[in-house]
């Protein structure tokens, strides 16, 4: 029930501020922050409560919602998405608080926010195809409209392009859920969608889980996005207003892995180890490709967009490895990545509200006009970099270990990357921080205010906090991890899956059954 | 309570300080900044002392401590400790690094002193020293890496300092970028030495390591060539060494700190704490050994024709790490950490020697614009002179020893290349270091009118008397030929230790295993039956005295007999043209690599990317609009076409559900 109205409080807060006149702008800028920030701060409840010793779903509520085709309310949490809610309800806050200075509907830019916070924190704790699908195609509009209605001057462009490439995506992974839908009936005798059944129950051959992975794979690896699935990703950065762009960057990427890890995985383990070379290979292409690209960039946010294509390759490649060093390094980096790009996007935006360009060649010299600024550039380019004593290379450094554990090439290929990512991250900073000022406009610029100062000062903290103590957020993970890796290799785990096959599931399996009985 | 759990305190002393300057150093004024600056390192000096003591009275043949500050990254059966070690090794580098660190923030307080952002420069500078004491520290490979990939991070900020000249940006970005070079080649080491032990704690690896990894087989000579590897590009050696040079457009203190006596030399650090794996490795050995000695002799004949004071001496540090790598290259772990320590003596007084001599000219830095200085800075000039007589290895000042010592295990333990590298490097390095001072402080004034050289302050004097003291009478550390005398031996050895005949047993018996049957017997004999031989090394030493002084008489012939003679000997010839364009390396690499990369890139995205990939995507679109629109057609508005196309549907779906794929 927790878990429920923590995801719906932003809708309720959206719906809220319908009811506040639009000319009081101050009034629903100061409501909407503060819903988002009791979201926040209730979600740490989650955390506190969590058991880190079992892989069980956790905070879950089951309500039988279309009885007739075994669609029910199924939300739950695990290792695996517990810190991606709660970075989740972070960003929604530290964003609206970046949008304060917005200019245009102020009360329908909030309230899309709020409501694109529901629909992302519903995506990560679906327990039920169903109830999954909608969560994943209602955050959709609210993410269109604000880059097509706040976005920049291609922002229409931008918003179809996104919304259709995802759109594109799903549709392939629904007629995916529809066939296992029937096919479970098939085999089991049950009509459900309930993903924990299925996931436990569900009997697959080789062929058929080749092809549902790539079904599943194409939603996903577009989300990631994956090489060569990203060229979306950039324009929509370009045009997205600062807080689209931090969403965007911070959690809604974080859908394509989160995908992976709670479905393809876990339901087709064969396909997965199938296919690992290719997923690898593109990965490995994305970490040097998407470093490559980003260097040459003139513009900052897509220089960083392109970081986040190499930086989403390495959380690639930690998820399959396969070991728990991997896939601990690619779920923490889902966080690290959340935090730097998130951070670097808030960045951005403050220069960009400032000169109105993001050009890097308008910029220069920097350093000397707004310290406080480039003290936090610099932070958060270092994490982006992989320092150690950052988040970043925590992350980076247990994919590519689990990554060498597995399969060596891949790994020696991709940790090339580190070097590429201080090649374009150093000397963007050089050209837009260092040097002579050249521009005039420059000289006169402000330092960050406090409110821009309140959005970043959190981001740091975790930078150094998961660089230097990760247990806290690691820790989380462990359990998850491990169930997960006795799913994907199935040869040394059929003893231990009928042990995990908990009586929750068993008796879930008999009122469906019963339900389905009594209506026919 | 055992001393030990003081050692924490070492590396944070700086941290605090850098902390306290960095946030609040504009508003405490400068000279609370210095006091804050140089209290940090001045403290962990007298820690490490304390500890230094304390090691003293360590019981023989029991492991050294460690203090487990937490456990920092936990993932499945991969735990590692936020740990560090104190054992002789890293309280040798300890007392270098707190002990000439000290002396170098004492003199930067009357180098830096009118800069505007002085705080920005000591937070930069304790920050480093917290970097540095984490990788000497560090009890397992990962808390080493974070000190190295820190150290990297403080030498880009302190290269980058003065960030409005776009020379001293591209050289800090280019230190950072060829460092990470070689930390990718570390990673891999990490790597690899995880997959074979399971573990990255020093002490467990090290244990292992005989029994674990096979004599001269293929894992240990790939781990260790990656750590070598690492170390190239840490400690500036070829083909990563082209980063130094450049790093001279640092403020001079940090050329003297960091590119001089510490960082520079953690590569040699790494490969005598790894020595176990490396002792496993031949192969590498002789690589590492050829690298250094290569490196040794290069960039001396660089050093020969450079025309900056400060880029000569960063020429000189290059071939004097190449030195120490000489060393341990033929396993002469105990000889690359004796140079290590003489020369951070000795490199530093004289880097801070050239900066006195900058700092008093009005940072002129061109030695063709100065000449006859030695009356204008008496001070400066002994300690310079002291410092090249040592570098120069005469006796008895403390290069003598250090040098002298690689030279003859060169000889002894590897071959007459590696010697005839070291004993001609030596002869170049007298010279060019002679030729250094003859034109700077001897000789007829070439000084501009309008500058007037004048001796700096005390603060920045007496730290150069204090190292050229040290540059002096370093060499009582290793007094040869007596058995027993040689301290610093005698101190590491219980690091150093290295069972071969164990390893090499172990190594058959792991081989025939899989069905080799190979036989050591030959490696461990040769092994065996190295004895030191007193009269070679005298012989040798005399020997290499007499190169040294040769060496100064050429530089003394041609710079102060007939100055005019090196203008004309070497106008219009390529040999020299080629040698004072630094080999052209620089371009070759920009050209091979740098612009390939940048044009590679470019067309990637330009092309590829623009075109290709979204090329792709938006054809697509394009192709799905011309279908829709004919698509289009279908929405008639009639309610019976539509129920059709339901049907329709709907059938198909239920065919293709039956359809296995």
């Amino acid at each position: 029930m927790f878990l429920t109205f923590l995801t719906f409080l932003p809708l309720i807060g959206a719906l809220a501020l319908a009811f506040i006149p639009k000319e009081e702008e101050g009034a629903i800028k100061q409501t909407a922050l503060a819903v988002a920030v009791a979201d926040f701060l209730l979600s740490l409840q989650l955390y506190a409560d969590f058991d880190t010793s079992t892989a069980e779903m956790q905070f879950t509520m089951d309500v039988p919602w279309i009885t007739d085709w075994g669609i029910s309310y199924h939300v739950g949490i695990d290792g695996i998405s517990l810190l991606l809610y709660i970075m989740t309800t972070m960003l929604t806050a530290i964003s609206i608080l970046a949008s304060f200075g917005i200019k245009k509907h102020v009360k329908e830019y909030m309230m899309a926010m709020l409501a694109l916070s529901t629909g992302m924190l519903g995506v990560f704790i679906s327990l039920d195809f169903f109830l999954f699908y909608v969560f994943w195609e209602f955050q959709l509009v609210p993410m269109y409209l604000i880059i097509g209605v706040w976005g920049g001057p291609r922002r229409i462009y931008a918003a179809v392009k996104f919304f259709i490439y995802t759109a594109v995506g799903s549709l392939l992974m629904l007629v995916a859920i529809i066939w296992i839908y029937f096919h479970f009936h098939e085999t089991v005798g049950v009509f459900t969608t309930d993903i924990m059944l299925i996931t436990q129950q569900i009997n697959l051959d080789m062929i058929e889980q080749k092809w549902l992975f790539c079904a599943f794979f194409l939603a996903f690896a577009i989300k990631v996005p994956m090489f060569p699935f990203h060229t979306w990703l950039p324009d929509a950065h370009v045009e997205a207003p600062t807080a689209g762009s931090v969403i965007l960057a911070g959690v809604l990427l974080k859908m394509g892995t989160y995908g992976f890890l709670r479905f393809n995985l876990p339901l087709f383990p064969l396909a997965s180890v199938e296919f690992l070379p290719y997923v690898c290979g593109l990965a490995v292409i994305g970490i040097i490709y998407g470093a490559l690209v980003a260097m040459m960039q003139e513009d900052l946010k897509k220089l960083v967009a392109y970081s986040s294509v190499s930086h989403l390759g390495f959380v690639m490649l930690g998820i399959f490895a396969f070991n728990h060093y991997g896939l601990q390094g690619a779920l923490l980096q889902n966080i690290n990545h959340g935090i730097t790009s998130g951070a670097l996007f808030l960045l951005v935006g403050m220069i960009y509200d400032r000169r109105h360009t993001r050009l890097i060649a308008d910029f220069g010299g920097l350093a000397k006009v707004i310290p406080v600024f480039t003290v936090c550039f610099m932070i958060m380019t270092l994490s982006s970099v992989g320092l150690p004593g950052t988040n970043g290379f925590i992350g980076e450094f247990l994919v590519l270990l689990g990554m060498f554990q597995n399969e060596m090439s891949y790994a020696i290929v991709a940790t090339s990357g580190v070097i590429l990512a201080a090649c374009y991250m150093l000397w963007m900073f050089q050209r837009v921080m260092f040097l002579e000022i050249t521009n005039p406009e420059n000289e006169k610029l402000t330092d960050m205010t406090p409110r821009e100062l309140c959005t970043m000062v959190p981001l740091i903290l975790f930078v150094f906090w998961i660089g230097f103590y990760p247990k806290p957020f690691t820790k989380t993970f462990d359990a998850s991890i491990e169930h997960l890796i006795t799913q994907v290799q199935p040869e040394d785990a059929h003893g231990s899956q009928d042990h995990h096959a908990s009586t929750e599931t068993t008796i879930k399996m008999a009122q469906a059954t019963a339900v389905q009985n009594g209506t026919h | 309570m055992s001393f030990v759990s003081l050692a924490f305190l070492v590396p944070l002393f700086p941290l605090i300080g850098s902390i306290i300057n960095g946030f609040f150093g504009l508003k405490i004024g400068k000279d609370r900044v210095s006091w804050v600056a140089c209290a940090g390192p001045v403290m962990s000096f007298a820690v490490t002392l304390i500890l230094l003591f304390s090691t003293f009275f360590h019981p023989e043949g029991t492991p050294y401590p460690e203090q487990s500050l937490f456990t920092w990254i936990a993932a499945g059966d991969l735990v590692i400790d936020f740990g560090f070690q104190i054992d002789p090794l890293s309280l040798v580098m300890m007392m270098v690094v707190t002990g000439v660190g000290s002396i170098i923030h004492i003199y930067s307080i009357g180098y830096m002193y009118e800069e505007y952002s002085y705080y920005r420069y000591f937070a930069y500078l304790n920050l480093f020293l917290f970097s540095m004491l984490l990788l000497v520290m560090g009890n397992n490979l990962l808390v080493m890496f974070i000190g190295w990939e820190g150290v990297g991070v403080c030498s880009y900020f302190l290269i980058g300092y003065y960030f409005e000249k776009k020379s001293a940006c591209d050289a800090g970005v280019k230190a950072f970028v060829v460092n990470r070079v070689g930390d990718f080649a570390f990673l891999l080491g990490i790597f690899g030495i995880f997959k074979m032990f399971g573990t990255i704690d020093f002490t467990e690896v090290m244990t292992a390591a005989p029994t674990t990894l096979i004599y001269d087989g293929e894992a240990a000579t790939l781990i260790t060539l990656a750590l070598f590897i690492g170390a190239t590009g840490k400690s500036a050696q070829i083909p990563l060494y082209t980063w130094l040079p450049d790093a001279m457009e640092g403020p001079t203190p940090v050329s003297a700190l960091i590119h001089a006596a510490t960082m520079v030399t953690a590569g040699v650090y790494m490969v005598v704490r790894c020595s176990a794996l490396f002792n496993m490795a031949p192969l590498t050995m002789m690589i590492i050994a050829l690298v250094g000695g290569g490196t040794a002799l290069f960039a001396a004949t660089i050093g020969c024709t450079q025309w900056d004071i400060k880029r000569v001496l960063a020429y000189s540090t290059v071939s004097q790490i190449g030195y120490m790598f000489l060393a341990c290259g033929v396993g002469a772990y105990t000889a690359a950490i004796f140079h290590l320590v003489t020369h951070a003596f000795f490199k530093a007084c004289l880097f801070l020697g050239s900066g006195s001599v900058i700092h008093g000219m009005h940072h002129e830095q061109d030695i063709r614009k100065m000449g006859g200085l030695k009356d204008h800075f008496p001070i400066t000039y002994v300690t310079f002179l002291v410092s090249t007589i040592a570098i120069a290895g005469i006796f008895p000042f403390s290069g003598f020893f250090s040098k002298d010592e690689i030279l003859y295990h060169a000889l002894m333990d590897g071959n007459v290349i590696y010697w005839g590298m070291g004993i001609s490097g030596a002869f170049i390095t007298a010279f060019y270091m002679f030729r250094l001072v003859f034109l700077t402080f001897h000789g007829p004034s070439h000084v501009d009118p309008h500058v007037h050289p004048h001796e700096s302050p005390k603060v920045m004097t007496l730290p150069l008397i204090i190292l050229a003291f040290l540059a002096l009478t370093g060499g009582i550390l290793g007094i040869p030929l007596i058995h027993g005398w040689h301290v610093l031996h005698n101190w590491l050895e219980p690091v150093l230790a290295f069972d071969l005949e164990t390893a090499l047993h172990a190594s058959e018996v792991m081989l025939a295993e899989h069905g080799h049957h190979t036989s050591f017997a030959e490696v461990l004999h040769e092994a065996q039956n190295k004895s030191h031989n007193i009269w070679l090394e005298i012989t040798l030493m005399i020997f290499s005295v007499g190169v040294a002084l040769a060496g100064i008489a050429t530089a003394w012939f041609f710079y102060i007999k007939k100055p005019e003679l090196p203008g004309k000997l070497t106008k219009g010839q390529w040999g020299f043209d080629l040698v004072e364009n630094k080999y052209y390396v620089d371009e070759f690499y920009d050209e091979t690599i740098v612009k390939p990369v940048v044009k590679g890139s470019d067309l990637l995205w330009r092309q590829a990317d623009a075109r290709g990939v979204d090329g792709v995507v938006n054809g697509v679109a394009w192709v799905i609009k011309l279908f829709s629109r004919a698509a289009s057609s279908f929405q008639s508005g009639f309610v019976r076409n539509y129920a059709l196309i339901m049907v329709m549907g709907f059938i198909f779906l239920m065919i293709v559900s039956q359809i296995e794929i």
